[in-house]
């Protein structure tokens, strides 16, 4: 297929994936400060914007209703929601024709309903109505993807973009996230303990997959262990990672050239670091580095991709 | 009306007007032509609101399908559905028989127009056409000279635009060599109709078109080069923010080819290549919607992004067929088309079968003083422009727009043609909740590879503003399905 649909594909995945992750943190912070007592509002903001990778421009003016309209509705931020579903449209509408009708009718009602002007002030029940709308249609988009187009390399391409960013952005939230993890509560501040971890879980919708393995017995070690290792959790790390491994195999397998040696290599350690670790050496060690590293093999892989697919050299690629 | 129609049929038309225009669907007189018969009766046996609720779902399906073109001028990306009317324009066996062995005829010799011209330019020095005329126009490729194309054809899609006069002859309004568009809404038109109206089509033994894809796709792999016999083709585009985007995806999905743009493509030692995740990939064809003037950087305009450096270089060697060839815009010159009927005649040694409408030059001081006098009864046209635009028409201009063309003409002679404002035919369009009649064109869809196709029909164009003359969709322009009927 053309680097350029491969490229298209990949990015409108991505985006779709982060306009989600967006989505569902902000719904969450949003809820968790209903109950002011726990931390006070500007702490949980920043602690937000540090687990969406510290966009710049959104540091707390004290408008919280104001600000969270900035990062769902303003699609002039790359940080916001809007701008991230804006994009991944821009991206489907190029190669309109590599995916199916039903895709681009989800995404294209999906963006209209975004942009539908809305009558009433927008309030904070307004917001979080939109979020819902949102993450439902995005859903939505991803049973159409993979139930009406065709499973070949473009598919695996949408599957891979989807994946990394998922692994990425699951790897910064737990990095913001593990400090405060582990502060031993006061007793009183038990039940807020409790809503935050609870919050944690949510951002990755993880609350009721938790439960259903661990009771809802919560510990910071197991929430970790959750979100980092569990191999059947669809928003685990080790799962998108897997994700990532099975993508790149099956493109490779479509495809007539022998791979890199380095782009196997580079999934494969990123797949056996996470499988051959558990969450005890994890936090024995150095954890925020653990998750840092992960991160850094995720941009790693994403630029051997980069360079192998879709911006090679044309010389290298006479050369074969 | 006169008496022998149904009541139904008289409530249909209601104040139906019918002047010297030819009326498609009506005689002079007012009686129902024979083969529109059977259209108005189903038409007025429908209850009053069904007509309506059949237009809002026909245009709904095109709202939902995304079939939209961009308007330039106006707010970036203002994306509008193509307005559809429901009747469907009727022709008759006898009528396309005729078209079609004109179209044929002119295409045929149009073409061999632009090989001699790049060739031996034999026309030029037997005196047919002013050697002037043909080298002063802004499509001619000088870089074309001396090339041989693949099995001689220039252009291998074409749109003709023909008008029906008063006397019901039709006559070719203009030729579009370049990059036509609009073969889509022909399509998607069709598929609504069927939907819309399915015994009525059942009834009518409508001559299909759906094949058009499939046989633009073989006129390409006819051209390729040779020793390419499994050609890789490609349709290029100029990308998203064309108008036509969405039927450059259409017809892409349709034949199963990649849709490329410039940036996709990379030439290297005169052999052209698609960027691929499997590496570069030879293309034997570009299907080519991108203008001349936007090709190749290194040939053309410099400052284009949109082509592929090299192209033009690989095309020479004969590695890669672009199609259609660049420089063929000579040949729907608006100024050279007055010649076509000798053009015709000189290398056919046959006359025009379909006619030419009456062209002024204002090269030539005669014709000139004769338009200048009288601007306010003509339709004055900039060569160079399509789309409608850079158009004075004549009964429909303020004094001042006239004194400007007048003075636009006098500066730059060469740039504009003049025709007779043409009362050309109307058809029966559903405007609000009763018919009334707008002007139409039609535009058949000819292909030229091993020879001659043309599918029947075509997009009939129509003015959907009462009085308007002009059909273009940048213009306030609608369409309807054709209907070329099977001979009985």
């Amino acid at each position: 297929m053309l680097s350029r649909v491969a490229d298209s594909l990949y990015w409108m995945s991505r985006y779709l994936e982060r306009a989600e992750n967006t989505a569902r943190q902000v719904d969450v912070t949003m809820s968790l400060m209903l109950d002011t007592a726990g931390a006070s509002a500007e702490s949980r903001w920043r602690r937000l914007v540090a687990a969406l990778g510290d966009p710049k421009g959104l540091d707390w003016n004290g408008d919280l209703d104001q600000m969270a309209q900035t990062l769902v509705f303003d699609s002039l931020d790359p940080a916001s929601v809007t701008y991230a579903v804006n994009a991944a449209r821009e991206n489907a509408r190029q190669v309109r024709e590599e995916i199916s009708t039903e895709q681009w009718q989800r995404l294209n009602r999906l963006y209209h309903q975004i942009h539908a002007p809305r009558t009433a002030a927008r309030s904070d029940s307004n917001i979080s109505d939109m979020l819902v709308t949102i993450i439902d249609g995005i859903h939505l988009f991803k049973g159409v993807t993979d139930t009406t187009m065709i499973h070949g390399q473009g598919w695996h391409f949408i599957r891979l973009g989807r994946y990394l960013e998922r692994a990425y952005a699951t790897a910064t939230l737990l990095e913001v996230f593990q400090p405060n993890l582990f502060q031993a509560p006061g007793r009183e501040d038990f039940g807020y303990q409790y809503l935050e971890q609870v919050g944690l879980l949510r951002c990755c919708t993880a609350f009721e997959a938790y439960c259903q393995v661990y009771t809802a017995d919560l510990t910071p070690d197991r929430i970790l262990e959750f979100l980092l290792l569990n191999r059947d959790f669809p928003h685990a790390i080790r799962y998108s990672v897997d994700g990532i491994r099975q993508a790149v195999t099956s493109i490779q397998r479509t495809g007539a050239r022998r791979p890199p040696d380095e782009l196997t290599a580079g999934i494969g350690r990123l797949h056996a670091m996470l499988d051959y670790t558990s969450i005890g050496e994890i936090l024995a060690g150095d954890s925020a580095r653990f998750l840092h590293n992960i991160r850094a093999q995720c941009l790693h892989i994403h630029e051997l991709i980069y360079s192998y697919y879709i911006h090679y050299s044309i010389q290298s690629a006479l050369a074969v | 009306m006169s008496p022998g129609h149904p009541a139904e049929v008289e409530t249909l038309f209601g104040d139906y007007p019918l002047d010297r225009a030819f009326d498609e669907m009506r005689e002079s007189g007012g009686d129902l032509r024979p083969h529109y018969r059977a259209l108005a009766e189903t038409l007025a046996r429908l209850p009053q609101d069904e007509l309506l609720r059949r237009k809002q779902s026909a245009e709904l399906s095109f709202l939902t399908q995304g079939i939209t073109f961009t308007v330039y001028g106006r707010e970036e990306g203002t994306e509008r559905i193509f307005p559809y009317d429901l009747l469907p324009r009727l022709i008759t066996a006898q009528e396309w028989n005729h078209i079609e062995r004109g179209l044929t005829q002119r295409i045929t010799a149009l073409n061999l127009f632009l090989r001699d011209i790049y060739s031996d330019a034999k026309i030029l020095s037997d005196h047919v056409i002013p050697r002037e005329l043909v080298y002063s126009c802004k499509h001619y490729r000088r870089q074309m000279r001396g090339l041989q194309v693949p099995r001689n054809v220039y252009i291998a899609v074409v749109g003709s635009d023909l008008l029906r006069m008063d006397n019901g002859d039709f006559v070719v309004l203009e030729d579009n060599l370049r990059v036509p568009s609009g073969v889509s809404y022909m399509l998607a038109n069709r598929r609504v109709m069927k939907r819309t109206f399915p015994q009525l089509f059942q009834s009518y033994g409508v001559r299909p078109i759906e094949h058009y894809p499939q046989l633009l796709l073989s006129t390409l792999r006819s051209l390729a080069p040779e020793g390419r016999p499994e050609p890789n083709i490609v349709l290029l585009t100029p990308g998203v923010f064309n108008s036509a985007y969405y039927e450059h995806t259409y017809l892409a999905r349709q034949m199963g080819i990649d849709l490329v743009e410039g940036r996709d493509l990379v030439t290297h030692d005169n052999i052209v290549y698609m960027r691929t995740t499997d590496g570069l990939k030879r293309v034997d064809v570009i299907y080519r919607r991108v203008d001349d003037d936007f090709s190749d950087p290194l040939v053309f305009r410099g400052d284009s992004s949109l082509g592929c450096a090299g192209l033009f270089n690989a095309y020479r060697a004969g590695n890669v067929t672009v199609t259609n060839a660049f420089g063929t815009g000579l040949a729907d010159d608006k100024a050279l088309y007055a010649y076509v009927p000798r053009i015709i005649r000189y290398y056919l040694d046959e006359d025009a079968i379909l006619p030419n409408v009456e062209t002024f030059l204002l090269t030539e001081e005669k014709d000139r003083q004769h338009v200048l006098g009288n601007l306010d009864k003509l339709v004055v046209k900039a060569v160079g422009e399509s789309g409608g635009y850079g158009m004075l028409i004549g009964p429909h201009s303020t004094a001042r727009q006239r004194e400007e063309f007048a003075h636009q003409i006098e500066a730059n002679p060469r740039n504009y043609i003049a025709q007779p404002t043409l009362d050309f035919s109307r058809a029966p369009c559903l405007i609000g909740n009763h018919l009334e009649p707008r002007h139409v064109d039609l535009r058949p869809y000819i292909l030229f590879g091993d020879k001659v196709n043309i599918v029947p029909g075509g997009l009939t164009r129509v003015a959907l503003e009462k009085g308007s003359l002009v059909v273009n969709s940048s213009q306030g322009g609608g369409s309807k399905d054709t209907w070329v009927l099977e001979s009985q």
